[in-house]
């Protein structure tokens, strides 16, 4: 067991860590958070910048036009860019980490070529289809009717949760085609474009009060055929095969984030008295040893998955404690910080954002049923 | 980085596991199969392992409930002494010693940190009517004696090791109160089913793992770094996974897991003794919070 760097991963920090110092200053302030257009163009241009540096899709294979760096290299990226500050992956989200890598594994030649380096680049972003207003927890169960005619499908129906739809170029899309087969296999995965006819993009205002996602509502859109990835009818396993690519790096920038937020309310409760409670005191310590533990996990799941080419249970045991961890963290902010509590401020912020880690990605009921079913081997229930 | 166990370590933990679950091992097999000298130099006739192979092979001993001095021996055959365990003087209630008639030594840590090495013998004590059936327990009466006085820096590495070599014993009672938990929930039915197709039971189960995993994680990193932060929250974490699977376990074979004859109540009753052992709640969380 090693927790150090090797000489190589040693060598890739340090250069990484160089070019972070240096290029971090010279980038614009980040824009308003409801300033979409704004966004896009500042996520973008990071993502060029990387891009430049040799450091976009690192963890893409090389065929891709990737890095191809190992589970442990990519892991000091992300701690790396997320203790230096720089921002966060933001627009290109889903395409660096979901739909290219799914283009990469199972898409044309063609495919490849034309949409994997703009989203290398920077050029283009994407969204993701796949939930529905029906279909949430049981993906499977989504209803969006794509109908052959000609040389396109002809989509319809309405998606929910779309990140960065009102910015993207792309979409990808999850749709029945099959509605008479058993639901998982009557499924096909799209490359949508965002700009054609019949795609309406309505904002989705959050509890928190910003619009961090859209509803999609598809009507009549025209998707050519040649931009169906995997064959007809076998878009659910074309969608997990990237859950393959998932090498226990997910969330890993956010874990590093958590341990710098408990020193931080650590600070604040020493500077506004909290401190002297012993039971809040005792509380901070508690969530300082769950998240120095969550970082050894992540390092153990990447590890793991490095040695075995496959992601192990560690991962769904990470997003179970993790999500409720950050969970149990901002709401003993809002203990040290009083009533202050009440009012709009960074922490309240990030407590309200903060009810959504055990419901997206999969909620912490369906996390355990899956813990219990896939790794303990319980019995499903009749 | 490669934080996994390396051939050589899962080797070990296989061969521990096989030897430990095989009937109840006698103080004489504990030595055969080295739990104590797996630490000490090969030129005194130990394995000249570290810190992590101990932490896999307490962990065993933890999985298999084994009773006995384990810790405190392991630490006195590092010192080149026989059996001994580590003692506590506890903010409050009485000074316990455990398996008292079968030291030579014991490791007596004192509230401010200082370890003292004391000969049993010396010992006013009489026995007390212990909760957990499989660890007698004696209680101090008279003055605690002197002994040897340990340096500053030997102390805290001992009361460190100690601290993560109790961590791992509840790592491996975590994870065997997760399977008995399994394998009852597959067995036992009702409403026609077995209970573990039932998701009230599954979620029971799902979150014993989760303890489970991330406790070991703790404990292996710690072993690794060894730095007596990272040893507390591990043992913080180790306590919270074997107290709460225990209980979970016991809830999960209902009725049955009340009675003497179910051995559940016995993995409850060691977690509790382990929990308190070296550094309890209170003792990990101040450590913690002192480092924030």
């Amino acid at each position: 067991m090693l927790l150090s760097d090797t000489p190589a991963e040693a060598d890739f920090r340090h250069r990484l860590r160089e070019w972070l110092g240096k290029t971090l200053p010279e980038l614009p302030a980040a824009p308003d958070p409801s300033d979409w257009p704004g966004r896009r163009d500042y996520d973008t241009a990071w993502q060029r910048r990387l891009f430049d540096a040799g450091y976009a899709g690192i963890h893409w294979p090389v065929d891709a036009g990737g890095k191809g760096a190992s589970p442990s290299e990519h892991l000091i990226f992300l701690e790396e860019t997320e203790r230096a500050g720089a921002p966060y992956v933001g627009a290109s989200f889903v395409g660096l980490l979901h739909a290219g890598p799914t283009i990469a594994a199972e898409g044309t030649p063609a495919q490849r070529a034309r949409l994997l380096p703009p989203i290398l680049r920077g050029d283009e972003i994407w969204c993701q289809g796949f939930s529905e207003p029906g279909a949430g927890s049981d993906l499977a169960a989504l209803r969006t009717r794509a109908v052959r005619d000609g040389d396109s499908y002809v989509v319809t129906g309405s998606k929910i949760w779309t990140s960065h739809a009102e910015v993207a170029d792309w979409c990808e899309l999850l749709v029945r085609t099959d509605p008479d087969a058993p639901k998982h296999q009557g499924i096909t995965w799209l490359a949508m474009n965002m700009d054609a006819p019949g795609v309406t993009v309505r904002p989705l205002r959050t509890l928190a009060g910003t619009t961090e996602f859209a509803e999609l509502f598809l009507d009549e859109v025209r998707v050519p055929a040649a931009n169906r990835v995997g064959e007809e009818n076998d878009g659910w396993r074309v969608t997990m095969v990237t859950l393959s690519f998932e090498r226990g790096t997910a969330f890993a920038s956010e874990a590093v984030a958590c341990r710098r937020e408990v020193r931080e309310l650590a600070r604040v409760a020493r500077a506004n008295g909290a401190w002297d409670d012993l039971e809040l005191r005792r509380a901070l310590a508690t969530l300082s040893a769950e998240f120095a533990a969550l970082w050894r996990l992540v390092q153990w799941n990447v590890s793991e998955a490095a040695s075995r080419g496959v992601p192990g249970a560690g991962g769904s045991v990470f997003k179970l404690r993790f999500s409720e961890a950050r969970q149990h963290l901002y709401d003993l902010a809002a203990r040290v910080i009083g009533d202050e509590a009440l009012i709009e401020g960074p922490w309240t912020a990030q407590r309200l954002q903060g009810l959504s880690y055990t419901i997206a990605a999969g909620t912490s009921q369906i996390q355990r049923n899956i813990v219990a079913q896939r790794i303990l081997g319980l019995p499903k229930g009749r | 980085m490669h934080f996994q166990l390396t051939e050589d370590q899962r080797a070990l933990q296989q061969g521990m596991r096989e030897l430990l679950t095989r009937g109840e091992p006698g103080w004489e097999r504990l030595h055969d199969v080295g739990l104590f000298t797996l630490r000490v130099p090969e030129a005194q006739d130990g394995l000249g392992l570290g810190l992590a192979e101990a932490v896999l092979a307490f962990e065993e001993a933890g999985r298999a409930l084994v009773r006995g001095p384990l810790v405190g021996s392991e630490l006195a055959a590092t010192l080149g002494r026989d059996t001994a365990e580590v003692v506590r003087v506890p903010a409050r209630g009485p000074v316990l010693v455990p398996y008292l008639p079968e030291l030579t030594w014991v490791l007596l840590l004192d509230l401010d940190g200082s370890l003292r090495i004391v000969p049993s013998a010396g010992l006013d004590a009489r026995p007390a009517q212990a909760v957990d059936p499989r660890m007698p327990l004696w209680e101090i009466t008279g003055p605690l004696p002197d002994g040897e006085l340990c340096t500053a820096a030997d102390a805290d590495r001992l009361a460190a090791e100690a601290t993560l070599l109790t961590a791992a014993l509840q790592c491996g009672l975590a994870a065997r109160a997760l399977a008995d938990a399994v394998d009852y929930a597959r067995t036992r039915e009702q409403f026609g089913q077995p209970i573990g197709a039932f998701q009230a039971v599954q979620h029971l189960c799902a979150d014993m793992l989760a303890r489970a995993e991330l406790a070991r994680v703790a404990v292996y990193a710690a072993a690794v770094s060894a730095d007596s932060e990272e040893i507390a929250g591990a043992k913080l974490l180790a306590d919270e996974a074997a107290v709460h699977n225990a209980r979970d376990c016991l809830q999960v074979h209902g009725g049955m897991g009340f009675t003497w004859e179910a051995p559940v109540h016995l993995l409850l009753k060691r977690a509790w003794a382990w929990e308190r052992a070296v550094a309890d709640r209170e003792h990990c969380l101040d450590q913690l919070a002192g480092h924030l």
